[in-house]
């Protein structure tokens, strides 16, 4: 499926990805990363209220950008389920052995210059080109 | 009630900045890492962009003694590479290559009510849970030993 190339969108909206970012830092002493907020909103050891609260409004984006602007969310899944929940599965392990995903490990960890987060990211952008590759160069898709 | 309110805004900021780049749209997110095929390079301006407003905006923020309303900052204080780190790391990519969704992308891509983000978000739960269960269940074996 094709789609076409975003720049400003992708610039204005990876700008606010980090705002977010500097703010959550700024304000609640913590990294912005979605595997970290969202473990701990499901197996809360204390202070599950604020990630919570994160969780509601980075899920409430959608509806609040459709009621200001008329436009609806664009979300092109053309997978069949099985491999959605393959994905959603190993995404699931994966963080959480490596201790973060793209927001905490690829935005914040590489902001602080972190080695481990500079050698997550690369593994896992590295994973997913050659999954990607094998999929629809080898396999030809699903 | 400040720190729920607060953190309530940041998180919509978020969810905004992640729309709005499309790393909630599955299918731009798999172009992006398709170099030889329908390459759509826009995710990497969304990597940029977020990586300068964040390391420029830290550089500031944590200078500062504590955080606004916490005491102080939580960082990451683990600083060796090791097995799990790459391994989780190389998995959490074959699966983001799978599916097209990371979690960043998936939580917010909730609020469109479409169903593959929940599947997606629902499956990813149950990767997290088992993970963690293991951990626990081999802590208390080595607490009992």
């Amino acid at each position: 499926m094709i789609t076409t190339f975003t720049p400003v969108e992708a610039l204005l909206g990876g700008s606010l990805i980090g705002i977010a970012a500097v703010a959550l830092m700024a304000v609640h002493g913590r990294v912005a990363g979605m595997t970290g907020i969202l473990t701990g909103a499901i197996l809360p050891k204390g202070d599950w209220d604020w990630r919570v609260a994160f969780l509601v409004g980075a899920i409430a984006a959608p509806g609040v950008i459709t009621l200001l602007t008329g436009v609806a969310l664009p979300l092109q899944a053309d997978l069949p389920s099985w491999a959605i929940i393959l994905g959603g599965l190993l995404v699931g392990i994966g963080v959480t052995f490596g201790g973060g995903c793209t927001s905490g490990h690829g935005v914040c960890g590489i902001a602080r210059l972190s080695r481990r987060s500079t050698v997550a990211t690369a593994t896992f952008m590295a994973a997913t080109l050659v999954t990607v590759f094998v999929i629809r160069h080898v396999l030809g898709g699903f | 009630m400040r720190r729920v309110l607060s953190a309530l805004a940041i998180g919509l900021v978020f969810g905004v900045g992640i729309v709005v780049s499309g790393m909630a749209n599955p299918a731009k997110v798999l172009n992006f890492f398709d170099v030889f095929g329908t390459w759509d390079p826009s995710l990497a301006l969304v990597m940029a962009s977020a990586l300068a407003v964040t390391f420029l905006g830290y550089k500031v923020v944590l200078q500062r003694p504590a955080p606004v309303l916490e005491r102080t900052f939580h960082l990451p204080a683990k600083r060796q590479l090791d097995l799990p780190l790459i391994g989780g790391s190389a998995l959490f990519g074959i699966g983001w290559g799978i599916a097209g969704f990371c979690p960043g992308g998936a939580i917010p891509a909730l609020g469109s009510g479409q169903s593959s983000p929940i599947t997606f978000v629902g499956a990813m739960i149950v990767g997290i849970l088992l993970v963690n269960g293991l951990g626990a269940l081999s802590a208390r074996r080595r607490a009992l030993a």
